[in-house]
């Protein structure tokens, strides 16, 4: 079984903060991880090798310091890890992005993808589905738990807004997950040692034979316009007095509106 | 098009490299440099007090598609089970002004489901139903759906898509993108047509919520984009309204991918979030199961919903699916009161398009007073039983 994780090194976003005065940046110090929930794509690639036996193959698109995340993910028990980068994937989104991932890939080869649902720090959830399409293969999304895997087909459970589905499908094929499909394990100490001897093979876009057409800032249909802090309301009012008039105000307010 | 640090006007001063979201400038030699992460969203051009960094124009940067030939806002409109979802009708609501804006008209989608459905959304405001009935669509499969859209969008050529982003919109619609090589916008907040150039302006959060981005896609079409439940309000809907429903055949569909099974968990945590009128929510001030069980009486009182924060969610307070912002539920109740809750802005997204905010913190200084309509200042302790109990006079 050949088993592929697509992960993402991010920001670590919950601290990222931006100065509502100048529009810029209060980032100091924020550290770079592996987008959560794609360490928990790493996780389940793992349980399926455990199980089946096979290889698994972390894949990571970013600059070169995301060599990092790769490394981080062979020290949880990944066998290689392979870093696709060039200057020429600049300002990529997730069209441009997906198409470099699938170039990647397939030079790879694979018989089950697993990604996260979506990256914290673009939220978008589009680069695990996408990436199914270009390679013409079948994908099923939040997946929350993997009932069974044999060498041709899988059996999930997708999560749906009021439950969830049971999807079976044939090999090869594509998995997003959320969080609740397992607890990711910690990085042992030979993990640690392999990951630090590990050779990390870096593709660039020729080796991936991707199309300057195609990737980085000219594949990109989508364009970031600006950036800006969410807003706040002007119409607000602070109530005042004991704590009992407060209430009583309140009280008042609600009932102005005709709530109670 | 790129954007460059110039050598020669960079002082290596550094002010620059905070500026960055995506974190693609760095310090390199003593000079500050834009790497591979950079998104071109032009933040530190104006950072920079030395005009070092600069907008370059590359050749084939003219190159205008023509995109002419699209016209017409369309609507995804989702059903599970056959019943076509809430999100749609919020979707037609969004549309419909947009085609008003660009003068054009509304067509939806709807893929599986009945006639008496379709006829639903023209009641709600849509001009037009492109209605494939064929049963391959009645559950939800990637495949199938990504496959009939694209090729409906490829004969009929629309300018802007919306699909809700729920977890079938936000699954297959990013296949649709990928095969038509045009640009998807998920999660979007607030959409508008800019004035000059007629593109649509898609905004959405970013970072967690943390920073909004304004997403455009310019020289592709359709305009792609998913919008949150409950962001979007609805048009008026007019039983008597009537509109066109095309049905479309299901042709050269394949399907890899088989729904065995459909489970519905409706546990009491389905509270029904996102349709309640009132919704209390607990946060970190609440301090503890005691602290949250007056939410819950206060809840009852009005005949509310029981929301929470992530910071309640975690600490085992509340099910997660109470938790209300980014990685919980977005709502817009006509009254949202916050109880113990700070105001991170990964909370405020989910819920600032609510009517009517109140906000009890004893921190005078939480940022969750910035979006309040009224704010109350004290101990939850205090207040929480003297509020129960005078709603409960007030009742009688």
């Amino acid at each position: 079984m050949k088993i592929i994780v697509c992960i993402k090194q991010v920001p670590d976003t919950a601290e990222v903060r931006i100065n509502p005065e100048t529009n810029t940046l209060i980032r100091e110090g924020v550290p770079s991880i592996i987008n959560p929930y794609d360490v928990h794509a790493i996780e389940a690639a793992l349980q399926i090798k455990e199980k089946t036996g096979g290889t698994v193959t972390v894949v990571t698109m970013g600059p070169p310091q995301a060599e990092d995340a790769l490394r981080e993910a062979i020290a949880m028990g990944a066998d290689e890890g392979k870093l696709v980068s060039d200057r020429a994937f600049a300002g990529a989104d997730t069209w441009a992005t997906s198409y470099a991932l699938y170039k990647a890939i397939g030079k790879i080869g694979f018989d089950i993808i697993l990604c996260g649902k979506q990256a914290i720090d673009g939220d978008t959830a589009q680069v695990g589905p996408e990436v199914a399409e270009f390679l013409n293969i079948p994908h099923i999304s939040y997946v929350r738990k993997i009932e069974e895997v044999t060498d041709a087909s899988l059996r999930v459970q997708r999560l749906m807004d009021d439950g969830y589905d049971v999807v079976e499908a044939a090999l090869p094929v594509l998995l997003t997950v959320v969080k609740e499909i397992n607890v990711p394990r910690l990085p042992s100490l030979k993990g640690k040692m392999a990951a630090k001897k590990a050779v990390i093979e870096k593709l660039d876009r020729l080796a991936i034979g991707a199309e300057e057409e195609n990737v980085g800032l000219k594949g990109s249909p989508t364009q970031v316009r600006n950036i800006f802090a969410p807003q706040v309301k002007a119409d607000r009012k602070i109530l005042e007095g004991s704590v009992e008039e407060q209430v009583a105000a309140l009280v008042r307010e609600i009932r102005g509106l005709k709530c109670v | 098009m790129r954007i460059v640090v110039t050598t020669e006007g960079c002082t290596g001063c550094g002010q620059c490299i905070d500026s960055c979201p995506y974190t693609s400038l760095v310090m390199k030699d003593g000079k500050a440099f834009i790497n591979e992460y950079c998104q071109f969203c032009r933040n530190c051009l104006s950072i920079c007090p030395e005009g070092a960094i600069v907008e370059i124009a590359d050749e084939g940067d003219a190159e205008q598609a023509d995109l002419s030939a699209y016209k017409g806002v369309w609507v995804f409109a989702e059903q599970r089970g056959g019943k076509i979802a809430p999100v749609a009708y919020e979707l037609i609501g969004a549309g419909g002004k947009l085609a008003h804006e660009l003068k054009t008209d509304l067509s939806a989608v709807l893929l599986g489901s009945t006639a008496e459905e379709a006829k639903e959304l023209i009641r709600w405001g849509a001009d037009r139903v492109y209605h494939a009935a064929d049963p391959v669509f009645g559950t939800f499969n990637d495949e199938p759906y990504a496959q009939m859209l694209t090729s409906l969008i490829r004969q009929h050529k629309p300018e802007i898509v919306l699909a809700g982003a729920t977890p079938i919109g936000r699954s297959f619609v990013p296949r649709v993108a990928a095969r038509l090589k045009t640009g998807l916008t998920a999660d979007c907040t607030a959409l508008e047509i800019d004035g000059e150039s007629g593109h649509l302006l898609q905004v959405r959060p970013a970072f967690g919520g943390n920073i909004m981005a304004t997403i455009l896609c310019p020289n592709s079409r359709p305009q792609i984009a998913t919008v949150r439940p409950r962001v979007m309000k609805r048009a008026q809907y007019d039983a008597n309204r009537t509109g066109e429903i095309i049905p479309v055949a299901a042709e050269n569909i394949t399907c890899r991918t088989k729904v065995l099974e459909t489970v519905k968990e409706a546990s009491e945590c389905m509270v029904n979030l996102q349709d309640a009128e009132f919704i209390i929510s607990g946060g970190r001030g609440i301090g503890g199961e005691k602290g949250f069980a007056l939410v819950r009486e206060l809840a009852d009182v009005l005949g509310g919903a029981v929301g929470a924060s992530r910071a309640a969610v975690d600490e085992g307070w509340a099910p997660y699916s109470h938790q209300v912002g980014q990685t919980g539920k977005t709502v817009c109740p006509r009254i949202y009161i916050a109880c113990g809750i700070s105001g991170a802005v990964q909370h405020l997204v989910g819920m600032q398009s609510s009517d009517i905010i109140i906000a009890i913190n004893k921190n005078p200084e939480a940022p969750i007073f910035n979006v309040a309509t009224y704010g109350l200042v004290g101990d939850l302790n205090e207040v929480l039983p003297l509020l129960i109990k005078k709603l409960k006079e007030a009742k009688q």
